[in-house]
């Protein structure tokens, strides 16, 4: 299984922001690099993105196994766009240059690869901002900076959960894949699909149930402590916005805005280098 | 209990419910056929949205799709974080009468759950999921409606065999400890 990203203390300004001034960052960051095909736009996003990620002072060894998936996850996409849609990128620019030919009805046109090329960068937007916010954002503080910003506290603590119990679920699974593989279930290999579904089941079965105990346990224990009977809570994790959240916040929106003026001021989504 | 829709058990269940999707996320069955792997992720989507409601069911797809694709593949593929929602939603909303707590969960509602998985998913991967891919990311149609209906395929199996198994195994333990009644 995948190393997935996780939480690091460390002491860097990127670190000390409320969770939810770097969530709003993340999906400003999100909406902007789906929104924008402009090519300048998307490489000030991957500068910025990377100074960033260099300011987070995040290792290399903490991203490197996710890293490989994202770029497993674009090749492949480039390579599904080239052979269904070659010419994607012809219509969208509305000129047609063949650079070489390669096989039938898939000539290597400059469009397409322009527009495989922006598809790319998107990719590249994306990640190191992904990655920022997995490592430097603390769960708990994050859950509690959710409902400080008006999240239903219910709805606040459902994710307190969620980050809090997904290494100790993930626990289960290892174990319980474990415990199958010894008594002799082999996970890999090639077998029928019907098997492989029935090997599956195996370890979903135990993980499924021994979860909604977990649920029961936990929901009894909330209970018995009064979760829920007042309308308010207070979270101990929780930190005041301080200006450096302001900051990033105004800074967010304000290249949001610019970016996006940049993007659509010619009516189209799209920088077009071969127009004129 | 009709009363309050979104009670502590909920807010527990969404919570591990969203933990199992994630860590989930990286168990794939292959078919063999190049790009499409059954997801049992799925299958538990649809568990959680069938005895849990559609409340549940809406907020483990959206948030355990998001933070599953954001820490194991480092990409949030929005256009696909939405369907997912779609199905749980859909899925959840007869979750009344499916009557998986109440130990029901027989032939009928067996039925009448795999016709609502088999729209609620044509619904999610073949309309919204590529639509959302051609507004929002621009990607070539014929790619995106293809890669759709993989996805349904995919999924209505899954949830299916293994969801339709996993609701029948929990009926059966839960209904065993509803024998008792209330008195009035």
């Amino acid at each position: 299984m995948t190393k997935l990203l996780s939480y690091q203390e460390k002491d860097t300004w990127i670190h000390r922001l409320c969770g939810v001034t770097k969530l709003l960052f993340f999906l400003l960051w999100c909406i902007t690099s789906a929104l924008t095909y402009d090519t300048r736009i998307l490489a000030a996003m991957i500068a910025i993105s990377l100074a960033l990620f260099a300011m987070s002072k995040t290792e290399w060894k903490q991203v490197a196994g996710v890293f490989k998936m994202v770029l497993i996850f674009m090749v492949l996409n480039v390579v599904a766009i080239f052979l269904l849609s070659p010419y994607q990128g012809c219509e969208i620019y509305g000129s047609h240059t063949v650079l070489f030919q390669w096989f039938a009805g898939h000539d290597v046109t400059a469009e397409e690869l322009f527009y495989l090329l922006n598809v790319v960068m998107k990719y590249f937007t994306i990640a190191p901002s992904i990655f920022i916010f997995m490592v430097t954002t603390d769960p708990s503080e994050f859950a509690a900076s959710l409902s400080r910003v008006g999240v239903p506290y219910m709805a606040s603590y459902s994710v307190a959960i969620a980050l809090r119990y997904i290494p100790d679920v993930q626990g289960d699974f290892r174990r319980i894949r474990n415990a199958q593989e010894a008594r002799g279930i082999e996970m890999s290999g090639k077998a029928k699909l019907k098997d492989r579904i029935t090997r599956t089941a195996s370890i979903i079965f135990p993980l499924l149930f021994s979860s909604m105990e977990h649920i029961s346990v936990v929901s009894n224990a909330m209970e018995l402590r009064g979760f829920g009977k007042k309308k308010t809570r207070t979270w101990y994790a929780q930190r005041k916005l301080q200006a450096g959240d302001y900051i990033v916040l105004a800074l967010s929106v304000v290249f949001t805005v610019i970016a996006l003026v940049i993007t659509f001021h010619d009516g189209s989504r799209f920088y077009n280098p071969f127009a004129g | 209990m009709d009363k309050k829709k979104f009670g502590i058990q909920e807010v527990v269940a969404t919570g591990i419910g969203t933990a199992l999707f994630v860590v989930l996320t990286t168990v794939q069955i292959p078919t063999g056929i190049p790009n499409t792997a059954l997801q049992p992720r799925m299958a538990v989507l649809a568990f959680f949205a069938a005895v849990f409601g559609p409340i549940v069911g809406g907020i483990v797809g959206l948030l355990g799709h998001a933070l599953g694709d954001a820490l194991f593949y480092g990409s949030v593929w929005w256009s696909w974080v939405f369907p997912e929602g779609v199905v749980g939603i859909a899925i959840g909303a007869l979750a009344v009468k499916y009557a998986v707590r109440e130990g029901g969960f027989g032939k009928k509602q067996i039925i009448l759950f795999n016709v609502v998985q088999v729209i609620a998913n044509a619904v999610a991967w073949i309309v919204v999921a590529p639509v959302l891919d051609i507004l929002v990311y621009a990607e070539p149609a014929n790619k995106v409606f293809l890669q759709g209906v993989a996805a349904w395929g995919g999924n209505i199996v899954i949830i299916g065999i293994l969801g339709t198994l996993l609701l029948a195994a929990y009926a059966k333990v839960a209904g065993k400890s509803s024998s008792l009644t209330k008195e009035n």
